[in-house]
This record gives C-alpha cells, sequence and structure tokens, in this order.
C-alpha cells in the first residue's frame, strides 16, 4: 500500500509517503511560517523524489486533530480533496496519538501527549501501551491543566510527551507528585508523519465528504449560542441554493 | 468547426458561501453549485469567521463532486484550476485555495489565482462581453468601490469605501429595525413603500474624490431611532428604510456620475450583492441616460452574490493573460487590487 501521510495540526509540518510500512521519504519542518505556503511545495517534492505520480497513492492519511485550527483546516482539506479527486482512500488519526506512537514501547506508563491550547488549557488523552499497542484510557480532549492533573492523580506512571511540555513541566512537577511523572526525551517531542502513516495503514477508511477536523472545541459564538438554544433549534446550516 | 472547449473548475470559499463551478470558456456556466451558510450565522447576527471556516470544510468536496456530476465533465476534460485566493476571511479562503491546489497537483492543472473582486465584475461577462475601458461600481456586503478597466484583467481602484462597506451598513441598521442578517433585501422591499422624509447626510457627496463612508449614515439611522425609542415616539419603518436608501443610492449614483466624467468609458459594470438592489439599479439606469456612449452592463441577479462561476469567469481572462500560481499560493485576506496611477 502507497500512503501520504500529513500532519500539519501544530506548528511542525511533517509529510511522508511511506509502501507497506516503509519509509521511501519525509520531511519536517518546525520553522514558524504558513503551512498554506509550505505544505504542497513539500508534498510536490516529496513525489518529485520518488519519481511517484499523485495517482499512484492507495491511501491519504492525515493528523484530524486536536490542533490549531488554521493547521487542520489546511491539512485536511487538503487530505481529503486529495482522496475525493483521486478516488483514494481517507484515514484520520489523532495528532495525540501520533505522539503517543512513539513511545509505544514504553510499558506500564500512562503516555500523555499534549498541546498548548493557551491560557493554561491543554488539548491532551491518555494511551497506555500493551504488547507494544497503544490503548485509549483517556479520551482526547480540550481540558484546563488543573482538571487533567486530577485525571492524572490515580495512575502509578504518567510520562508527558511534546514540545509544549517545556512550558508545562514546571507546574506538572508542583501540581502531581513527582515522583510519579517523567518527561519523554526531546527527540520523541515533535510528530513524524512517517510514525502517522504507519498508524493510519492499519485503520480502516473512512467516508471522504463527511470527514471535518477533531476541533474538540465548538467556536465561542456557538458556546454562547447554546446557552440560550438548543442544539435542535434551527434549520438546516448549509443548504444548496 | 473544430475548437476544443475550454474548460475552467473555479473555486469560491472567501465568506460564508461554499462554491464549486465548472465554466466553459470563460462565460456558459456548465454547473455553479453554491452552498449557503445563511442559516447558520442568522443564530449570530453576522457571519462567524470560525464558524464559516468550518462550514467551509463540510462542504467542499461535496460542491466539487456536485459540480462536475451536474456539468458531466471528468476531469480529464479540465483545462484549468481557478481560486479565489482574497479578500476575505483567511480561513474561509484557506480552504478554497488548500483544495484548489490539489486539484491542480494531482490532475496537473494550471492554477489561477482570482481577486475575488474581479469575480464579481465578471459576474456580468454572463449576459455579454466586457467592453473596454469600463467601469466597474461593486457594491456588497465587504466592498464598496469604482473600478477602472482599460483592457481585459487590468484592475484599478479610483475609489472606495474608508469605512463601512454599503452592504455593511445594511446590516447594522437592519438589526436596528428587527431584520433577521442578512437584511439588504427586506429593506429595499421596505425602502420602495416609504419616503425619504428624514433626509439622512450624505457623506463625502461634494468631496472632488471618489471615496464612500458610510458609518456617519448608519450613526444617523441609529441615533434617529434611540432618541425616538426615549422620547416615546413611533417611526415608521419603511420611512426609515426609505430614507436610508436613498441617502445610500444618491452617494453611489453621485460618486458614478463624477466617475464617468473624469474617465470615459464605453461600458458601466455594476456587481456586487447590493447590485442586486432594485432601488440602486433603477437609479443607475436612470443617470446613464445622459452618458450617450456608455452601455450599461449589470450582473444576472442570480450571480450577484458569491458564487465560483463568476470566478470561473474572471479565472479564465487571467489565465489568457497568462496569469498563474504555483503550490506556494496562499490566502490574502486584505487582497487589493493597485490604485490607478
Ligand atoms: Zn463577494
Amino acid at each position: 500500500m502507497k500512503v501520504l501521510a500529513i500532519d500539519t495540526s501544530n506548528q511542525p509540518l511533517s509529510v511522508a509517503l511511506l509502501e507497506d510500512e516503509q519509509l521511501l521519504t519525509t520531511t519536517t519542518t518546525n520553522i514558524n511560517k504558513n503551512h498554506s505556503v509550505t505544505l504542497m511545495p513539500l508534498i510536490e517534492g516529496l513525489f518529485k523524489q520518488t519519481k511517484w505520480k499523485p495517482q499512484d497513492i492507495d491511501r491519504i492519511v492525515v493528523a484530524q486533530g486536536p490542533g490549531s485550527y488554521t493547521g487542520l483546516r489546511i491539512g485536511i482539506t487538503t487530505a481529503k480533496t486529495f482522496a475525493c479527486t483521486l478516488n483514494k482512500e481517507l484515514v484520520g488519526v489523532s495528532s495525540l496519538e501520533v505522539l503517543a506512537e512513539t513511545l509505544a514501547n514504553v510499558e506500564d506508563y500512562l503516555i500523555v501527549p499534549l498541546f498548548d491550547a493557551r491560557r493554561n488549557n491543554v488539548f491532551a488523552g491518555g494511551y497506555q501501551s500493551k504488547n507494544g499497542k497503544l490503548v485509549q484510557i483517556i479520551a482526547d480532549q480540550h481540558i484546563e491543566l488543573e482538571r487533567l492533573c486530577e485525571l492524572l492523580r490515580g495512575h502509578a506512571k504518567v510520562i508527558f510527551v511534546g514540545k509544549d511540555c517545556t512550558s508545562f513541566k514546571k507546574q506538572l512537577l508542583e501540581k502531581l507528585d513527582s515522583k510519579k511523572i517523567s518527561f519523554a526525551a526531546q527527540n520523541f517531542a515533535y510528530p513524524q508523519a512517517y510514525v502517522l502513516g504507519l498508524i493510519g495503514e492499519k485503520n480502516a477508511a473512512v467516508e471522504i465528504n463527511s470527514f471535518v477536523p477533531h476541533y474538540l472545541r465548538l467556536t465561542q459564538a456557538e458556546t454562547q449560542w447554546l446557552k440560550n438554544h438548543r442544539e435542535t433549534d434551527h434549520e438546516p446550516y448549509v443548504e444548496k441554493i | 468547426m473544430n475548437k476544443q472547449r475550454e474548460l475552467i473548475l473555479a473555486f469560491e470559499s472567501s465568506c460564508d458561501e461554499t462554491s464549486v463551478a465548472v465554466i466553459e470558456d470563460g462565460h456558459k456556466i456548465l454547473s455553479n453549485v453554491v452552498a449557503t451558510q445563511i442559516n447558520s450565522h442568522k443564530r449570530f447576527g453576522g457571519v462567524v469567521p470560525e464558524v464559516a471556516s468550518r462550514h467551509h470544510i463540510e462542504q467542499v468536496t461535496l460542491c466539487l463532486e456536485d459540480a462536475l456530476n451536474e456539468a458531466g465533465v471528468d476531469y480529464a476534460d479540465l483545462s484549468a484550476v481557478a481560486v479565489t485566493y482574497g479578500p476575505g476571511l483567511v480561513g474561509a479562503l484557506l480552504v478554497g485555495v488548500s483544495a484548489a491546489k490539489v486539484v491542480a497537483f494531482a490532475h496537473n492543472l494550471p492554477l489561477i489565482p482570482v481577486n475575488h473582486m474581479a469575480g464579481h465584475i465578471y459576474a456580468a461577462r454572463f449576459v455579454k462581453p466586457l467592453v473596454f475601458p469600463a467601469l466597474a461600481l461593486l457594491v456588497s456586503g465587504g466592498h464598496t468601490e469604482l473600478v477602472y478597466l482599460s483592457a481585459p484583467n487590468s484592475y484599478e481602484i479610483i475609489g472606495e469605501t474608508r469605512d463601512d462597506a454599503a452592504g455593511e451598513a445594511y446590516d447594522k441598521i437592519g438589526r436596528v429595525l428587527g431584520i433577521n442578517y442578512p437584511a439588504g433585501k427586506e429593506i429595499d422591499q421596505m425602502a420602495h413603500l416609504g419616503k425619504d422624509v428624514f433626509n439622512f447626510p450624505r457623506a463625502m457627496i461634494n468631496e472632488n474624490n471618489f471615496d464612500f463612508s458610510f458609518s456617519g449614515l448608519k450613526s444617523a439611522f441609529i441615533n434617529t431611532v434611540h432618541h425616538a425609542d426615549q422620547v416615546g415616539e413611533k417611526l415608521d419603518h419603511k420611512n426609515l428604510a426609505a430614507s436610508f436608501q436613498q441617502s445610500v443610492v444618491d452617494v453611489l449614483a453621485q460618486k458614478m456620475v463624477n466617475a464617468l466624467k473624469k474617465y470615459p468609458v464605453k461600458q458601466l459594470i455594476l456587481a456586487g450583492g447590493v447590485a442586486a438592489n432594485s432601488g440602486l439599479r433603477e437609479r443607475i439606469e436612470h443617470e446613464l441616460k445622459t452618458f450617450d456612449d456608455v452601455s450599461l452592463l449589470m450582473a444576472p441577479l442570480k450571480l450577484c452574490g458569491d458564487n465560483a462561476a463568476m470566478i470561473g469567469a474572471a479565472g479564465y481572462v487571467a489565465w489568457k493573460a497568462g496569469v498563474q500560481a504555483d503550490m506556494s499560493l496562499n490566502a490574502d485576506p486584505s487582497l487589493e487590487f493597485s490604485w490607478i496611477g
């Protein structure tokens, strides 16, 4: 199976071409540049290196969120349009799982990948390795750091992963039992599209048109609206005219 | 007669409509699929950018599939891909731009970046060919400007709004009158039943430039209504609407007349969402009677709002002029034509 894997969910951007679990080529950047400018030229480059044609791909795997809304929009629109226009398979993978997967052979730890979601909130989930395979223990969510710590207190050993951990390290060491927690090394801190592609090769393909990012957060306007309305109180939001 | 037809696939997602179209030879619509989010933004009394961006992602490939199916064409039949890259809401624009880039890359087609405002002007191309030099009066929810077209694919601003767009002013005073967003159509209808008794200000009408300002009018309107509320007076909404619309139309028409005097043209193009306003259409037709050599070209009513057909028409002209983007094309939310030299 030939796979194109795309992760634009946060500032690091990673793309890869894989074939049957083998990596052919990948590029990961962490330059603070607009993904809209960078993504397609990088993908174009991967195809040139491998001499593959876009039609050769069997499946597109994309990091589905959580993460930066703009980043997700670019990656997911790109991925679903690829799948739609070439009639190929599409698979979405949690952006947090991609980080956790690099620690998949660390047994006995609750693996907690996290992204900074500002104002002391994070996007985080909890994963555990069972026989080298990850099992989700805590659902991916948008959560206050304080609340996350409460969820984690019952666990004997917790390892945090992701480059944003650095900014929360001090707080986490204060709020949790410092003997129970540890932090993955920096070389695991960035999402790798190769890892994303490996996870995505195993998952079932999804319906393309209805595929959307996992923002894990309503917009402020919608949250406000729902205070006075029921979700069912409306005409179809989008109509063909 | 064995001319190969040239098909452009066009994307538009600059605000609250997701649209994909297939256009033949720059002036024939094979399909023009438009998914509007108005019902969603009605909840908030105006377009919420993040909500708009999210809806675009839900719609974009659906619209793409429908556009090709309705046109009865396949990717192999296409000559190029055109896309709105600005101006507009950045998150919304990015969806169309990302999708268009992938289609162009996947099928090895040229990618043509299109200015949304050029699209509005070229909506009129579906009525008949543009004649140059031409002047376009572009009035929409986001923009109010006068554009000079010396030749195909040449656009120069000679004047624009310094604050609110005309359509924006309609929505804001609509809120005061308790009219649901978008308010333009209903205010237009009410205006026809009322009289201009309030004589609201006509900002900048006598100034020696081609710029507009509508925020003063909006404030005057709101103050009038609030003052009446405070003293318990009930104002006639039809007269309020008529007075407001008369002020807008007077300013637009006067500035257009001034522009036609300074920049003689063969054609006046009326375009943009507010160009569907019947009061404005009637007045422009009337004013043009004194300009013998200027023909009037109005965008078809159903193409006055945002749609991808107009992007395909403008994209065709740009493509013929050699305009092409590479895979690094980005959305440019504040994209503008250059000012006339
Ligand atoms: Zn528009």
